[in-house]
């Protein structure tokens, strides 16, 4: 069986990421996967702009962004195989890829990176009525077929979901002809960057309807119609309150998953909310040697801390590879009152290598609050924050002498202030 | 009179509060970077936006070219802009930063190309 030193499955903005950072650390082979027939994953397809301003510190698109990884893995040797879909993975540490030229191959690997990304709920996930006519897409695919295929998908559009890439779309869409007729969110409030409310719905006169849904589609062969209805507090549908929407098309924008059923067969455990890889602080999963990063991990919003948490993964990765050891007692990173989730989900006290960054989501918005980071229910740290949002992820800083003097486990809480 | 803006310069978002009287600005409060301070400036004259579309390309690795302006142009010009960019037709190959269209509208910004792309094989 080929033997690889480090493998990373995926060559988007996470995988290229953790390539370069391992090549940097010293791993010379190092294999990247990816099922595309390019690099760059789903920045190929965000042509917009808004991405790199953490990491270069300047505006770039999602393809530039991508091309500066890119040109980064090439300068430094990493091998990326384009076309390779990788169709299982075990936990001793094999895998298997389908490969237009290769066929099927089977890979022995001392370490393995998950950089899978994430795929959008489909319309079976959220039950529409209705019939199943054509033109019924997520957003992204919507995306896929416009900006890097070159077709439009509709005339006269309307929009489920009002998170980034529903926005996005809501925007390109007219820029190309379409009209937009609105765009439908469930919850009293979008979760999409407030840079995009504006720059994406008002630029263009879309409205946004919160606490609204799409309830019926019809149409026998195309779209013709969507019924639109607002709901009540529990996102029941109000009778009387209905809509209808002459439309061709209609984007949902309705979540993202992390994709993992290689994880799934490998045996990982995942997070219940994340629905990604539960990690410890060097970012390998519960199988000794399997590390996972980016969309695939949690879902984020920005590229620059997709990258940023990839090249975590890359250090523990390679840190793995240059020393294995047992790192001692674990104590868990958990989530308290008003956060949803904390990533990584767990620190070593007494091996800690670094201060660790937990990134975490609220789970209501919020004006003002407070940020406790308590130990068990000692209360290490306290920050106040402003303006907090379900949408816009959030971080924390544990140092290496907080988690050197735990006792029983990290605890990450809000507490709303009173305005 | 308060506006109250959001700086779509980047993802972070700050609420900005521009404190007017009539047409002068008094004080802008709320960015936390010098670009949030010349949005809000700009955004009480003239909104100015990036233009990112695409644009046909011939004989490349795919049938459109992801382009950028590389500056602000006003939001007023954007869809003639886009009727600009809809008369173009390029051949790969392309590198990204190559100038599309040269200060496109007079706007005195250029469309460049936001990736690069091969000649299909």
């Amino acid at each position: 069986m080929k033997h690889v030193d480090a493998v990373i499955i995926g060559g988007g903005s996470a995988g290229l990421s953790a390539a370069v950072t391992l090549k940097k650390e010293g791993i010379e082979d190092v294999l990247v996967l990816e099922k595309d027939g390019e690099p760059g994953g789903i920045l190929e397809q965000c042509i917009h702009n808004g991405f790199g301003l953490q990491t270069f510190k300047e505006q770039l698109s999602g393809p530039a962004y991508a091309e500066r990884y890119i040109n980064m893995a090439k300068e430094l040797n990493v091998k990326i195989l384009c076309n390779a879909m990788v169709t299982h993975l075990n936990p001793d540490k094999t895998l298997e890829y389908v490969h237009p030229e290769e066929g099927v191959v089977k890979l022995q690997a001392d370490v393995i990176i998950l950089a899978v990304g994430c795929y959008e709920r489909p319309r079976g996930a959220i039950n529409i009525m209705g019939t199943r006519p054509a033109g019924i897409y997520t957003a992204g695919q919507a995306q896929r077929y416009l900006n890097i295929d070159g077709y439009l998908v509709g005339k006269k559009v309307f929009i489920l979901g009002s998170g980034d890439i529903g926005l996005i779309m809501a925007r390109r869409m007219p820029l190309e002809g379409a009209k937009v007729y609105g765009v439908a969110e469930i919850m009293p409030y979008s979760n999409g960057l407030p840079r995009n409310i504006k720059q994406c719905l008002e630029d263009f006169d879309i409205p946004l309807f919160l606490s609204h849904t799409v309830t019926k589609a019809y149409g026998k062969d195309r779209l013709e119609k969507i019924q639109v209805m607002k709901v009540d507090d529990h996102r029941n549908p109000i009778p009387g309150s209905e809509m209808y929407f002459d439309v061709d098309t209609l984007l949902l924008s309705v979540g993202l998953i992390p994709e993992n059923h290689l994880g799934d067969e490998a045996g990982i455990l995942m997070d219940p909310v994340t629905k990604g890889p539960v990690v410890d602080d060097s970012y390998m999963t519960n199988i000794d040697g399997i590390f996972a990063c980016g969309n695939g991990l949690h879902v984020h919003d920005l590229v620059d801390f997709v990258s940023l948490q990839a090249e975590r993964a890359a250090k523990g990765a390679a840190g793995y590879l240059k020393d294995h050891k047992d790192r001692g007692i674990k104590l868990s990173v958990s989530n308290g009152n008003l956060v949803s989730y904390c990533v990584p989900s767990s620190v070593h006290p007494e091996d800690p290598r670094d201060h660790v960054e937990i990134f975490f989501r609220v789970r209501k918005p919020m004006d003002k609050a407070t940020l406790y980071i308590k130990d068990g229910d000692t209360v290490l740290k306290t920050f106040k924050k402003q303006k907090l949002m379900p949408s816009e992820m959030e971080r924390a800083m544990l140092t290496k002498q907080m988690i050197s003097n735990l006792k029983e486990g990290v605890v990450i809480e809000i507490q709303e202030d009173e305005a | 009179m308060i506006k109250e803006l959001i700086s779509v310069n980047c993802p972070m978002g700050c609420r900005l509060h521009v404190e007017m009287e009539g047409k002068q600005i008094l004080s802008i409060t709320g960015n936390s970077c010098p670009r949030g301070k010349a949005y809000a400036e700009q955004e009480c004259i003239r909104p100015e936006r990036i233009l990112t579309t695409t644009v046909r390309i011939q004989n490349g690795t795919h049938r459109v070219l992801p382009v950028i302006t590389d500056k602000a142009i006003p939001l007023d010009q954007i869809m003639e802009a886009m009727e600009e960019a809809r008369k173009i037709s390029l051949e790969a190959p392309v590198k990204e930063g190559d100038v599309i269209v040269s200060n496109i509208l007079g706007t005195d910004a250029n469309l460049i190309a936001s990736r690069s792309m091969d000649k299909i094989s």
